[in-house]
Formats: C-alpha cells, sequence, structure tokens
C-alpha cells in the first residue's frame, strides 16, 4: 500500500513558483529521503505533505485519504523540526504527551506510549527535565520522541541533524536508521547532506529549482545518474566534468568521471599536474590540473605522490558518462 | 568581557555619570518627600532642609485623609491603570500575533495604520471622544478613561510586540500545530510566554503616564465619585490659597502604586530591553 502519493502539486507563493508539478509516491514502510541544495523547495515541500502550508494545485493522498484541506494535525503526521522546537515551558514528558492529550488519549495509553518511546530513545531518566536542562542530542531524542508516541502513518523529518556537532550527527543518523528498522514506520527525511541521504535511504528523490531531477535507489542514482545535475550532486568528492575533447579528439560532449575511477596509469589517459594531495591513510586524494581543468582522484591506499608532479590518470571506458550541453545523460 | 569594562578609571567615569544622572532623576522626589513631612512656614523658609524636630508635622497627611476622599482616588487610579494596561496588553499581543504570523491581504497596510498612532497624539482628538462619550453615555465613568487609555497605549504596543513575535521560532508554533493545538492555545501558551520581556516594556512605557495623567480625567471624568489620583489631590491647589503641605503629601502617597508596579515588571523589563543587544 502507499503510505504518500503526491500528483501534479505545485505552489507559488505570489509570482514565485517554488514547487513544479511534483509527483512522488511512498510506498509503506519506505525511507524517502528528498535531497536538493539549499532553496531547491524540499522544505517547502515537506511542508505542503505536513500541511503547515497549502499546495496551490495537484492532490496530496496519505494512505488512501486525500488531505489537502485536513488540518495537519488531522493527517496522522508527525514531525521532527531542525531547531527541535521544544515547548519551552513543559518537560520532556509534558512535550511528548502534549499531542496525545490532544488526540483525547486516555492516560493510561497515554503512560504507555511515553514509556516505550522513552525507553527506545534512552530518556527515562531525564522525562522530568525541561528542554533548557538537556543537550542538543538529547533535544533531538526528544523531538523525535514526540513524534513516535503519536503513532503516526507517516514521519517527517525537517533536517534533524544539522544543529549537531559532526560526531553526535553519525550517531543520531544511525539511531533514526536503527527507528526506522523498529518501527518499520513509512518515514520522509529532507537534507541537503548527499551522506544522510545515501546512508538512510531506501529511495531518493532529487529536488533541484523546484523540480524533481530523478527518484531511485541510493546506489540506483549513484551508478546511473540521468543528468548531470544528479551525477555531481551524489557522491562525495563529486564527479569531475571535463571537455571530453581532451580524451578523444573533436568531442564535443562533457566527460563525467568519478574521483574513485580514475588510477595512476604508465599508458593512456589524461596528463596533469598535481596541486595538492590528501593524505587520509586509507584513501589518497588527489587534485591536479588538467590546462585549465580541475581534476579529483581518489586512490585507494597510500601513494607516493607530491604537488608538482605530473601524472597520468587513466580510467576504464566503461566508468565514464556522457552528458549533452544542456547537462542530459547521453548513452551508449 | 571586553577592556572598556575592566578599565577602573571607565568604571569610575560610568558609575559617576549613572550616579550624577540618578541624583538629577531622583531630586524633585526627594523634596517632595521631605516637605511633605514639614510644617506649611518650614517649607517656605528652608525648602531644601530636611526635617527637624522643630519642623517635622504630618499636618499634610491628616488633612489628605480627613479632606478628600483619598483612597476612592487611589482605588480610581488603580482600577483605571491596572484594567487598561490589562486590555492594552491583550488585544496588543493579539493585533501584534496576527500581524506577524498571518499572511492576508492589506497586512502591511493594517500595520502601518496600527502603527500612525504613534505618531498622532491623542489629545487631538479631544473633543471628538469627548462627544463620541457624551453620546455613549459614558461621561463620568471609568470606563471612558480606560477605553481611551486603552486606545492610546496600543499603538506602541502592536508596534513593539509584533517585532518580538516576529522572532520567535516558526518551527515551535508549527510544531503546536501538528500536534493538534489551536490558534489560541498556540497564542497564549507558546507565543506569549516567549515575548514576556516585551510585555513588560509596553506595561511599564504605558502605565508611568497613564497614572500621572490629569488631561483626560479632568474632561471625561470629573465628578466626584470617579476622580483620579491626579485630579483629586487638585482640590488642595486653589486659585488664592495652596495648602502645600496637602498637596506635597497627596503626591509622596502617589508615587507609591506606580513604585511597586514598575518592580514587578523591572525584572522583565531589563531583559526586554538588553535582548538581542546584550546575548
Amino acid at each position: 500500500m502507499t503510505a504518500l502519493t503526491l500528483t501534479n502539486v505545485n505552489k507559488s507563493f505570489g509570482d514565485v513558483h517554488v514547487l513544479k508539478d511534483i509527483n512522488i509516491s511512498v510506498e509503506e514502510g519506505e525511507f524517502v529521503v528528498f535531497v536538493g541544495p539549499s532553496g531547491c523547495g524540499k522544505s517547502t515541500l515537506l511542508r505542503v505533505i505536513a500541511g503547515l502550508e497549502d499546495a496551490s494545485s495537484g492532490e496530496i493522498r496519505i494512505g488512501d485519504e486525500l488531505v489537502n484541506l485536513t488540518p495537519p494535525s488531522k493527517r496522522g503526521i508527525a514531525m521532527v523540526f531542525q531547531s527541535y522546537a521544544l515547548y519551552p515551558h513543559l518537560n520532556v514528558e509534558k512535550n511528548m504527551s502534549l499531542a496525545l492529550k490532544q488526540e483525547g488519549q486516555s492516560k493510561e495509553v497515554i503512560a504507555e506510549r511515553i514509556a516505550k518511546a522513552s525507553t527506545m530513545l534512552n530518556l527515562q531518566d531525564y522525562l522530568h527535565r525541561f528542554p533548557s536542562e538537556l543537550s542538543g542530542g538529547q533535544r533531538q531524542r526528544v523531538a523525535i520522541g514526540r513524534a513516535i508516541v503519536r503513532e503516526p502513518k507517516l514521519f517527517l523529518f525537517d533536517e534533524p541533524l544539522s544543529n549537531l556537532d559532526a560526531a553526535l550527527r553519525m550517531n543520531t543518523r544511525i539511531e533514526i536508521a536503527n527507528l526506522h528498522r523498529q518501527l518499520s514506520a513509512s518515514m520522509i527525511y529532507v537534507t541537503h547532506d548527499q551522506t544522510e541521504a545515501m546512508t538512510l535511504a531506501d529511495k531518493i528523490v532529487v529536488l533541484r529549482d523546484g523540480r524533481v531531477e530523478q527518484i531511485g535507489a541510493p546506489m540506483e542514482l549513484y551508478n546511473n545518474p540521468a543528468n548531470k545535475f544528479v551525477a555531481g550532486f551524489l557522491g562525495s568528492p563529486s564527479m569531475n566534468f571535463l571537455p571530453a575533447g581532451l580524451v578523444t579528439e573533436g568531442d564535443s560532449r562533457t566527460l563525467g568521471i568519478r574521483p574513485e575511477d580514475l588510477r595512476l596509469s604508465d599508458g593512456d589517459g589524461l596528463a596533469a599536474q598535481v596541486s595538492h594531495v590528501e593524505h587520509l591513510g586509507g584513501d589518497t586524494n588527489v587534485i591536479a590540473h588538467a590546462g585549465d581543468h580541475q581534476i579529483t582522484a581518489r586512490l585507494f591506499g597510500q601513494h607516493a605522490v607530491e604537488a608538482g608532479q605530473g601524472v597520468t590518470l587513466g580510467f576504464a571506458p566503461e566508468k565514464a558518462y556522457y552528458f549533452d550541453e544542456a547537462g542530459a545523460r547521453l548513452r551508449g | 568581557m571586553n577592556k572598556a569594562r575592566n578599565n577602573p578609571l571607565n568604571m569610575t567615569l560610568m558609575h559617576g555619570a549613572l550616579i550624577l544622572y540618578t541624583i538629577i532623576a531622583l531630586f524633585p522626589v526627594f523634596v517632595i518627600l521631605i516637605n511633605s513631612l514639614k510644617t506649611r512656614k518650614a517649607i517656605f523658609r528652608e525648602p531644601l532642609a530636611l526635617p527637624s524636630s522643630d519642623s517635622f508635622s504630618l499636618v499634610g497627611y491628616q488633612t489628605v485623609f480627613k479632606q478628600g476622599d483619598f483612597f476612592l482616588y487611589m482605588q480610581n487610579s488603580l482600577i483605571v491603570t491596572v484594567v487598561s494596561i490589562f486590555l492594552v496588553l491583550l488585544f496588543g499581543a493579539m493585533a501584534a500575533f496576527a500581524l506577524s504570523e498571518y499572511r492576508f491581504k492589506g497586512n502591511t497596510l493594517m500595520g502601518l495604520y496600527l502603527a500612525l498612532g504613534i505618531m498622532i497624539p491623542i489629545r487631538i482628538g479631544t473633543v471628538a471622544i469627548l462627544e463620541m462619550m457624551v453620546a455613549t453615555g459614558l461621561v463620568n465613568s471609568l470606563w471612558a478613561l480606560i477605553l481611551v487609555y486603552t486606545a492610546q497605549g496600543l499603538p506602541l504596543a502592536v508596534f513593539i510586540l509584533s517585532e518580538f513575535m516576529r522572532q520567535v521560532s516558526e518551527d515551535l508554533k508549527n510544531a503546536g500545530r501538528i500536534d493538534g493545538l489551536s490558534e489560541y492555545t498556540i497564542f497564549f501558551r507558546l507565543v506569549l510566554p516567549l515575548v514576556r520581556p516585551a510585555m513588560a516594556t509596553v506595561a511599564v512605557f504605558n502605565m508611568i503616564p497613564i497614572w500621572n495623567d490629569l488631561w483626560f480625567p479632568l474632561i471625561l471624568a470629573p465628578a466626584e465619585e470617579v476622580k483620579t489620583l491626579t485630579l483629586g489631590s487638585q482640590v488642595f491647589i486653589g486659585q488664592f490659597v495652596t495648602d502645600w503641605n496637602a498637596v506635597l503629601s497627596a503626591l509622596s502617597m502617589a508615587i507609591l502604586p506606580v513604585l511597586i508596579l514598575y518592580v514587578i515588571f523591572s525584572r522583565q523589563l531589563i531583559r526586554g530591553i538588553t535582548s538581542g543587544a546584550v546575548k
């Protein structure tokens, strides 16, 4: 069964057309990540799904129900915000129980759900603390707990990790992935970070300028990007784009090659001047220039390459992608 | 913190300036207080002298309590001030919330219209207000004063509060909406507690002019049973003879209630003024 279906959803603020003909479906239990650069409309799309903004046109269905005119609290959703958005005057327990009280749940149900959620998130010791007495990571867990206790049909996450520091971000990411496995609920997660998208998603939706660029499983998008934007957005370091003329005389296409597919070669390849080397231990990132074009190569293991040195970078022809001038993928 | 604050010379100068200002500001209050405790002759002989065993007298206070209905006036003043401030805060906050939170046609225009009142003194409309009060039969009632002061306080309240409400996290309000809180609950339970310092600022800015006003009580509510304290104190000021003991005693006592109200709001007020500036 589908958990969410968007059909031709459009959203305009005055003259500004923010979302353009969005068509997405989310299956039951699926973890879908909306990813894109800032300003691409991904947060607006999430707010339209939540009902915090009205769609200008198009249909939004949660489960089988058309919810265009349903207020947020009746849509069977729960949302986790970037800034946590905990109620400052309520303690952790009351923060989590407020929505249930509004729904008119009985005391027993509320107590049971809070107990379950706080065990799952290790919040038992903090139930009587106020948000101001918690660390960032704990606050985020309370915000997630507040969503869990509602047992929603659909979870919405709006960049939940961007206020956390790097170490905590990784831990919380794993926690969210575990949570998804435990609850097997449908989740939509918005982020601008492609690592989060790749690691968490069952399905990624890449957005740019209010349009869906491509939808697919992480590896599908990585191995088979529909266009230059998707190819360049996913993967770190990002894909190298070069005029194909550098390799084959007279070729006017754009050549895309991932840094990890380049290797040092004795024979054929691109001649380049090394400008910087990053030794990471497990990997070595070589930044080189072929004429005006910067090329990044990610070599596995440790290599004795130095800045200023000339290298030849080879690659297997089947690893190369070709794009036309407008950025569309050319196959074959 | 910064260097300027740790420098002892700067500290001395800063405190010197503040102490000087405090003395200037408190001097008239001090003169009123000491003279209210002196005999009439002593007031005129040496206005700045402290009351001595010769000149000490409570005659002013006795007159005030005997003559004139001092406690009724005080009660009227308190009712008018407290109710007006309550209404200003309530309606001001509601209007500010609507202006800062909702997108609707004419939002900016409405905001400008409400802010216009800051620039136009309400006393210009006195004649029209009096006519209105006569027509509605509100003359010589406390409601006349409460309504006028509420109108007078609203523009500044809306202006200040809408600025503060814009700073309240959007996510927090949306979290409330998703949890099924009504817009009223979001306003009263989430937004109002967060703009409390701003509310205190507005309350203090409005409280003192209302308490001290003589103009509107004189015009709209001069009847004995609705006189406010400032108007009531006027009975001691005659065309030919003024009972200075009584006037000074009445004024001394009139300071007390505002002082108490101010102390209640001041902690919040300081947070309101410095929020944003110091963080």
